[in-house]
């Protein structure tokens, strides 16, 4: 009796010690996420934007995401499958992927290869409009070999197979739920689309489309500690600026997602000492487009066709001149000026992940006086008015980006940049929508290109580049046959880069697939088929007090919340 | 009065008839893409796909007409079987669906009324009780302190833009202060007392911003409009009577001036139904202004439409009603 009172005190002390160590799930409350292009839908299949697909990736989960590093990380999936452990087949023609075997719906039934197979057969019927498709290109067919084992067989060999069922792009929907989704009736599910049941750490309790999503903690979530939190709320609405004030100024939510804010704002904000910014670095690379075809009005249909090479650009498609505008970019100035810490200047095309990053800073230096060299040596002399004119023709050109503040901002410099030179810049800016649209009877698209300049950024899905490489290939170019929907807006076709490009489909060992990313971009940025501006960050903001948050930019920028947790 | 009545309803249809017809043209013919907004890695022959799964790529008069069957015969009918349960709705009908979340459209106009109608309709209640005293009291005494100081706050409040204003409510109360929140919870259930004033105090803001801006008009209007009777003949023969002064204004004068206010005031009720969309962005109200902009932005065609041809209804019948209400209270209107 004596000995057994301290020791139930001793045993009462330790059990309360482990229960304070250790974090309950759904301890941490609420957490709250600004969302200001707001959530419309919850099937990232149907997605309308960047937006859908984080906020799905809270409930439904791939088998693998990506890691900050750039690396695989096995969700779904017991481990990743490579040509070592012999996932990937020696000819490369198939993938097979072990499923975890402990893993339930959130309604608890258990997961199994029928969901996997399902969800590949929803996104490759041509009726559904699956906004990713195309990470299922080349596919045969999706086999289940047994519960918990997938192949998929493609129909030529891939040395990159990691495309369908990987990032939150293309999650795992549950068969059971979408079975009568398939096809046409996918856009009418909207039942499924809007309360899709997952695999994560939440499941969805009331969403008001374009408004608020609000998640709770999953019960049947595979770790019994995770989440800490118990809701989620993502709130819509607004815009940039008064998302970046709410977390980092009236500490009203905890996350704002795609701060597009001018720079000293943001810092503006940071100074009041509840928040700071997360960033990111991905592939996202601001620059200035180079039509390689004539966009003159006079030619009616045929503007800016490219027709085999024979409707050059009567000015652009001199090297020199080329080469004279992009000498003649401050790029230093044009970070500092419109992107602060949340950007670099860059002469990549390509810029990440590590191993296809050039070294090059060629590009970074202004040279006013090499630019000017450069256009007398081209033939290009200085007119009364300042305005260079060779054979008759007028150094003028048409440069049009969508309507941005910083955008404009970049416009206005370049255009004074370009005066020094004697070349004439009209502006133009078109409405982001318009402009980004594949609308083919509108003549402000991307794709039509009618202008001699344009200027937007664009960057990889993933990590694999060899896709984002790929858009310049001459088969790309865009044009009236393909309404304008090729992804090769410069028409800039070369056949040393269709060679790589070639090459490259058939290569797996990782450091040639380097070496000739590397070559493709050179070649891309020496004949300035672009010209690299701004190696732009994905920013967020967040609150001081919100720990465990990872931002990347491969995947879904939510991809760990399951670990984020609040500090004491 | 009824056959009057009869007659405006009558001549409404193919008003409205010809209003959708025009509004669907004019978004039609105007450019943008429905996947203009997917990221730029998702390659042109998959949007092309979900182009033509969105039934965007259809020729004008097609989804014209596929728009007015599923308005004037799906919609109620589907509308019908949600609220009573009796299933008229035939097979292989379809809803209109939004492009930007595939559901349907008039399930985002409900979700969406609340909000509106408590912020904006609200801020309209209040600007119109706040309008007719202070019009009648400018008017009455005209030229006093509180005329002018009517005037300036009516100029000042009609003059600055709604932006601005609310985000100077932010900036004062919200950042510095920190008395009010700056975002509207749309899923906050009043249910007890502390609700209740967390309800209260995510409003005050956007309404309050609303109604200067609706009372300025109108207080403007309504003394104008007293400062036309104040001085008639009936005005003068009631003092001369011995009533009260009193009587004489609120009685006599009062309602004649009422008579195109109320007038203003009916033509107005349909402007709460699209929101006020600058002040709904800037509160996070998220109602049916936002609803409507942002499908213009994403180039919704569908829910555009919709809420465009809801507004242009409701403007008919709030001009009939408008007309209505003009001839039940001024005996002197008979219409034939």
């Amino acid at each position: 009796m004596r000995v057994l009172r301290p020791l139930v005190i001793l045993a009462v002390v330790v059990m309360a010690m482990l229960g304070s160590a250790t974090a309950q799930r759904g301890s941490d409350g609420t957490v709250t996420l600004l969302y200001w292009q707001a959530v419309s839908i919850l099937n990232p299949y149907l997605s309308g934007g960047t937006k859908d697909i984080y906020a799905s990736s809270v409930v439904l989960e791939p088998l693998a995401r990506y890691a900050p590093d750039g690396s695989f990380i096995p969700y779904l999936a017991s481990e990743i499958p490579t040509l070592d452990n012999g996932g990937i087949s020696e000819d490369l023609t198939s993938i097979t992927w072990k499923l975890r075997d402990d893993v339930v719906w959130s309604d608890g039934t258990p997961f199994t290869a029928a969901d996997v197979v399902f969800t590949g057969e929803y996104c490759m019927n041509d009726e559904a409009g699956c906004v990713a498709r195309n990470f299922f290109n080349d596919i045969a067919s999706v086999e289940a070999l047994d519960d918990h084992t997938v192949r998929i067989n493609f129909s030529v060999p891939k040395p990159n197979p990691y495309s369908a069922f990987v990032s939150a792009e293309s999650p795992i929907l549950q068969a059971a739920q979408f079975a009568d989704c398939v096809g046409v009736r996918a856009q009418e599910c909207t039942e499924q689309n809007f309360f899709p049941v997952g695999t994560g750490p939440f499941v969805v309790s009331d969403f008001r489309p374009n408004d608020v999503v609000t998640f709770e903690a999953n019960e049947n979530f595979r770790d019994p500690d995770k989440p800490a939190f118990q809701t989620v709320v993502i709130k819509g609405g607004g815009d940039a600026a008064s998302a970046a004030r709410a977390v980092l100024e009236t500490g009203e939510a905890d996350w704002a997602w795609n701060l597009q804010v001018a720079p000293e704002i943001l810092a503006q904000m940071e100074a009041t000492g509840i928040g700071q910014l997360a960033l990111s670095f991905g592939t996202s690379v601001e620059r200035v487009l180079v039509n390689f075809s004539n966009p003159d009005p006079a030619l009616g249909d045929d503007r800016a066709e490219y027709m085999d090479g024979n409707n050059p650009h009567p000015i652009l498609s001199d090297l020199r001149v080329r080469q004279a505008l992009s000498m003649a970019i401050d790029r230093a100035t044009l970070v500092e000026i419109g992107y602060g810490p949340t950007g670099k200047a860059t002469c990549n095309i390509i810029p990440a992940p590590e191993i296809y990053a050039d070294e090059r800073t060629d590009c970074l230096q202004q040279d006013i006086e090499g630019a000017n060299a450069l256009l007398d040596e081209a033939g290009w002399v200085r007119g009364p008015d300042g305005v260079r004119t060779k054979d008759g023709m007028r150094l003028s050109l048409l440069f049009q980006t969508s309507t941005n503040a910083v955008r404009q901002d970049f416009q206005a410099l370049l255009k004074e940049w370009w005066n020094e030179l004697g070349v004439e810049t009209e502006l133009r800016n078109i409405d982001a929508g318009v402009f980004f649209g594949n609308d083919p009877s509108s003549p402000d698209t991307y794709g039509k290109f009618w202008a001699d300049l344009e200027m937007f950024t664009s960057s990889a899905a993933g990590t694999d580049v060899e896709a984002y490489a790929n858009r310049w290939t001459c088969a790309e170019i865009a044009g009236r046959d393909n309404q304008w929907l090729g992804s090769n807006q410069h028409r800039w076709c070369r056949a040393e880069y269709d060679a790589l490009s070639a090459e490259l489909a058939q290569t797996v060992d990782i450091d040639r697939r380097a070496e000739l990313i590397k070559a493709m971009n050179a070649m891309l940025v020496d004949d300035v088929a672009v010209m690299t501006l701004v190696y732009r960050a994905d920013v967020s903001a967040r609150a001081n007090s919100l720990m465990g948050t990872q931002k990347q930019s491969w995947d879904s920028e939510l991809w760990n919340i399951a670990d984020w947790y609040r500090a004491d | 009065m009824g056959r009057y009545l009869i007659r405006r309803l009558l001549l409404a249809i193919p008003t409205l008839l010809a209003i959708s017809f025009i509004i669907f043209a004019v978004l039609d013919l105007a450019p943008g893409d429905p996947t203009g907004n997917l990221p730029l890695t998702i390659p042109p022959e998959v949007r092309q796909q979900v182009r033509q799964a969105l039934g965007a790529d259809d020729p004008f008069l097609v989804k014209y007409a596929k728009w007015v069957r599923q308005f004037v015969v799906y919609e109620p009918l589907s509308q019908l079987k949600a609220s009573t349960g009796i299933d008229l709705v035939p097979e292989g009908a379809v809803r209109i669906l939004s492009w930007q979340t595939r559901s349907p459209v008039s399930d985002l106009i409900w979700q969406r009324m609340p909000q509106t109608l408590w912020v904006v309709g609200l801020a309209y209640l209040l600007g119109v009780l706040i309008a007719v005293p202070v019009g009648v009291l400018s008017a009455y005494r005209q030229y006093s302190w509180f005329d002018q100081l009517g005037t300036f706050v009516s100029m000042v409040g009609f003059s600055v833009p709604t932006f601005f204003t609310g985000l100077l409510a932010i900036i004062i109360f919200s950042v510095q202060l920190g008395w009010l929140p700056s975002i509207y919870d749309t899923t906050l259930v009043v249910k007890d007392w502390p609700s209740f004033v967390q309800q209260v105090r995510q409003m005050i803001m956007p309404v309050a911003v609303l109604a200067l801006f609706n009372a300025s008009q109108l207080s403007r209007f309504m003394r104008a409009s007293m400062l036309d009777n104040m001085h008639q003949d009936y005005a003068r023969t009631a003092r001369s009577k011995g009533l009260r002064e009193r009587a004489v204004v609120l009685g006599h004068v009062l309602r004649n001036s009422l008579i195109p206010v109320v007038t203003l005031i009916a033509l107005g009720i349909p402007g709460i139904f699209t929101g006020a969309i600058i002040t709904e962005q800037i509160f996070r109200v998220n109602g049916l202004g936002d609803l409507l902009i942002r499908g213009i932005y994403n180039s919704d065609i569908p829910m555009v439409q919709t809420i465009t041809f809801m507004f242009a209804v409701l403007i008919v019948v709030f001009n009939i009603l408008a007309d209505v209400a003009y001839g039940v209270l001024d005996p002197r209107i008979r219409y034939g």
